[in-house]
């Protein structure tokens, strides 16, 4: 056991936590931050997503002890009070979801790759978003959601201009 | 098969439903529940006998005439104004919280926000067998219509009454009655206001028509969308309590194996609360990681059985039948006319055998329940589509009266039919007696793969007989274990014998989206493709010469105009389809695949569909599911199967279990027909079933290659 300090969704946090596990058990047990899930403990279906320093990560197979003092950010962060994030608003206006259980792994890796690339190709978004997995088939209106969260995003950003 | 026919084909038994023990069916105590509600108008609808014996699981599972009155949902206004519906069908992305949420705001014209579903709470819902077998819409739709339209009644009369006026010439629109000669209008709260009033369904209400519905079929939005992509709604994994433990059983070697020794001191001495109880060890403890390192220091040996391998599987079907053993109980044969002469005396005459492989669910939350016990009752919360059957399992397991377990549904990360069982319910609940305090517990995804139940695998016999003008004159189909939903042909055919044979499945096996019907449409379609080009005839030509119910040849014949059926493809392209009805839907897919034969790389580029199930309720839902059904549908089409041997799970991870991904979805083009004279049904399974067929036949088309089993290419296509 150790203690660690982490910086999740701009608050910082002391947990007690062994190094090597999971950041995705400790954010869900210990700071009740259950928005971020088990898929499958591998990093291979991405419903644990959440952001590194603005990098998506797979948090099921993050050590809690390597992002110590980095930024964290999980899908509760996302949203600023009641607005919702431009990506957040595309899944809505999208109706990209049925169980919703990948929705919030999504939306973060989405966020991610706007970040990267805020105009992607449907190439582009495959490509990235392939280690997602929506077991419902959502999938050609989550490439739709981001290909919305891309225009929204620009157009917001070219009318501030 | 005409309408009436489609119309008059009763439910199906769900052959390989799990069932539970049969549930009391307590009369819940009105006044109890009133003073739970508060003041305000609460409305019952009490079930026909011919629905409630379906909805109830058969009349097999009746006992006599002891029944009490079969309830089947609820509706409180209360004198706030909120509208609250009691269901116990449940939410795992089917979207009928929405879709429910718009039957009852069209009847009880009442904006949808001001209704509130309560669903799968066996302390507060009627019972329900279960969600599934696309049941929801043809039945409790229609039920929460009909209870809606007799609570807007009862308010128009509470208006009249008040203002003394001829009912007849108020208006009820939104969440208020309004006296247009007078103007006068009461809100729905002001009218209810310190009443308390039941009322029973009437047994007929005039509904609104569907050329008229101003809120059912249009595309409302999942009416809690914000609460996912926000991350804020709490799935049953989600679920805690304060003190709650973590629970995490150890599972034996392989299936079937019985525990010989057992060693748990280590657990012990690192403060885990261990259970052994017959073949079951798990353990309680403070953190989820903790739990797990307590159950790996346990030391058990285990004897196991040899057991079959998926290598011998469709050789071990076939040689282990129950035949007259099926748990069901209804015939297993259906024969018309001479089948024999029929098949002998065709012109050509086709014999072929097909072949699924086990499959699993994979849904992406993996069981999870949280338990606690409160002196002798228990509460658990957990994902299952069937919360009274898991409240059966449970009082059964800890040998209590049902009505001292409340089992709760919160809205699930899916189930496609793999969640009928509470076995995490068990667990959980069993650790959180030893522990005295709440245990949760969550299948890892190995665990999913290799505890849960599979989509039972199959091998199907077939043999056409047609004449050379394309009639088909004979049928014989024999179906071994794969179930028989949709196993009967809906084309024309004199002559048909068709069985379905049980077997001692090697693996525990289960419900599964769509069911047999997806084996069975492989089977058939593939096999109607295989006749034509016997007869040398256009597939589409071959499938409506034998076809004569309209509502199948429409969608055929919507799907070939979409896909544009006979136009020119280049090399390396295939054409195909496959279709049929299933749980009262009518689907046509087409595809289109792209064959690589240097690397035998197999891409399905576009899926048309056109699908028709009555009435559309929600459109926009209604292309999300069969979007979804399709790209479900292609992992098990493609690629999925599950390997075994000698009692172990080969492949029961994601990193090599291949499920469908973004980089695997075709371009999918949905054609709706909108069937406004019908009664709305189900959309959750029977897209699925046109998919596998239509992509083999597109294979064939592009190849010559004939495949007979699903999954066709789990790597790549051998061209040798």
């Amino acid at each position: 056991m150790a203690t660690i300090r982490l910086a999740v969704n701009g608050k910082s946090y002391t947990v007690d936590a062994d190094p090597q596990t999971s950041l995705l058990s400790v954010l869900r047990e210990q700071l009740d931050l259950t928005g971020s899930k088990y898929g499958c403990g591998e990093g291979q279906c991405g419903a644990c997503t959440v952001l590194i320093d603005g990098k998506a990560q797979r948090s099921c197979v993050t050590k809690v002890g390597a992002v110590a003092q980095r930024q964290i950010t999980t899908i509760e962060g996302l949203a600023n009070g009641e607005h919702l994030h431009p990506v957040q608003e595309a899944f809505l206006d999208a109706g990209a979801m049925q169980c919703g259980y990948c929705t919030s792994g999504m939306i973060m890796s989405a966020v991610a790759l706007l970040k990267r690339n805020p105009a992607p190709k449907e190439s582009e978004i495959i490509d990235f978003m392939d280690g997602n997995i929506c077991r419902c088939g959502t999938y050609p209106r989550i490439v739709a959601a981001i290909q919305k969260a891309a225009t929204a995003t620009s157009a917001a950003k070219g009318a501030g201009r | 098969m005409s309408e009436m026919t489609q119309a008059q084909v009763p439910l199906e038994p769900e052959r390989y439903e799990l069932t539970a023990a049969p549930p009391y069916r307590l009369d819940l105590d009105r006044r109890e529940f009133f003073k739970f509600l508060g003041a305000g108008i609460l409305l019952v609808s009490v079930l026909t006998p011919a629905v409630a014996a379906q909805e109830s699981g058969g009349a097999r599972q009746r006992r006599g005439d002891s029944l009490p009155r079969e309830i089947d949902a609820w509706l409180h206004i209360g004198e706030n104004g909120k509208v609250t519906v009691y269901t116990g069908k449940v939410e795992m992305g089917q979207n009928i919280r929405t879709s429910l949420s718009q039957a009852v705001a069209e009847e009880l014209h009442v904006p949808i926000e001001k209704i509130e579903m309560v669903m799968g709470d066996t302390q507060l819902t009627p019972f329900d067998m279960g969600t599934f077998g696309s049941r929801t819409t043809p039945t409790m739709n229609l039920q929460l219509r009909k209870v809606a339209a007799a609570a807007c009644d009862v308010l128009i009369g509470l208006a009249a009454a008040q203002w003394k006026v001829d009912r007849q010439r108020l208006v009820a629109a939104d969440g208020k009655v309004t006296d247009p000669q007078t103007k006068r209008s009461l809100e729905y709260a002001q009218l209810t206001k310190g009443t308390q009033l039941t009322a029973s369904l009437p047994a007929e209400d005039p509904l609104i028509p569907a050329t008229k519905w101003e809120v059912v079929g249009q595309s409302t939005p999942k009416v809690d969308g914000r609460e996912f992509v926000t991350g804020r709604h709490r799935y049953p994994s989600d679920q805690k309590l304060p003190d709650m433990l973590y629970g995490k059983v150890l599972r034996p070697p392989s299936f079937g194996a019985t525990l010989v020794s057992l060693d748990s001191q280590k657990a012990e001495q690192m403060g885990a609360t261990v259970v052994h109880d017959g073949n079951f060890v798990g353990v309680a403890a403070a953190s989820s990681e903790l739990a797990a390192v307590a159950v790996g220091t346990i030391h058990a040996e285990w004897k196991s059985e040899p057991q079959p391998s998926s290598k011998e599987l469709f050789d071990y079907l076939r040689k282990n039948t129950v035949e007259g053993k099926d748990p069901t109980g209804d015939g297993d044969r259906y024969e018309v006319g001479t089948v024999d002469q029929a098949l002998g005396s065709a012109d050509h005459r086709l014999q072929q055998t097909y072949t699924v492989s086990y499959i699993a669910h994979v849904p992406l939350e993996p069981r999870a329940a949280l338990a606690k016990w409160d002196r002798d009752n228990l509460t658990v919360w957990t994902g299952t589509q069937r919360p009274f059957g898991v409240r059966g399992q449970l009082a059964e397991a800890f040998r209590i009266p049902e009505d001292r377990v409340r089992v709760l549904m919160p809205d699930t990360g899916s189930g496609y039919g793999g969640k009928h069982t509470g076995e995490t319910a068990i667990e959980a609940a069993r650790l959180a007696r030893a522990a005295k305090r709440p245990v949760r517990v969550m299948w890892t995804r190995e665990e999913e793969f290799t505890w849960a139940y599979f989509r039972p695998a199959g091998v199907i016999d077939v043999t056409g007989g047609v004449r050379s003008d394309g009639t088909i004159t004979g049928w014989e189909f024999h179906n071994y274990n794969s179930g028989s939903a949709g196993i009967r042909t809906y084309y024309e055919i004199p002559n048909q014998r068709i069985v379905f044979h049980g077997t001692n499945s090697p693996l525990r096996q289960g419900s599964y989206r769509a069911l047999a019907a997806t084996a069975n449409h492989f089977a058939r379609e593939s096999h109607m493709d295989e006749l034509a080009h016997a007869v040398k005839m256009d597939p589409l030509e071959f499938r409506l010469k034998n076809l004569k119910d309209e509502r199948l040849r429409a969608v055929f014949e919507a799907a070939a105009k979409q896909f544009e059926w006979g136009k020119s493809k280049t090399a390396g392209r295939g054409f195909g389809m496959g279709g049929g009805y299933e749980k009262l839907g009518n689907i046509a897919t087409f595809a289109e695949v792209n064959v690589d034969r240097k690397s035998g790389d197999v891409k399905v580029v576009r899926v048309v569909s056109a699908f028709e199930c009555g009435a559309i309720v929600n459109p926009d839902n209604l292309r999300n599911q069969i979007e979804g059904s399709n790209v479900q549908g292609l992992g098990g089409a493609l690629f999925e199967a599950i390997e075994f041997d000698n009692g172990k799970i080969l492949n029961g991870r994601m990193s090599e279990y291949r499920v469908p991904r973004f980089s695997d979805v075709p371009v999918l083009e949905t054609v709706l027909l909108d069937r406004k004279d019908l009664p709305s049904a189900g959309a959750g399974e029977c897209p699925m079933v046109g998919l596998a067929p239509a992509i083999a036949n597109a294979i064939f088309d592009a190849t010559g290659v004939r495949l007979r089993s699903l999954p066709l290419v789990p790597e790549g296509l051998k061209m040798s």
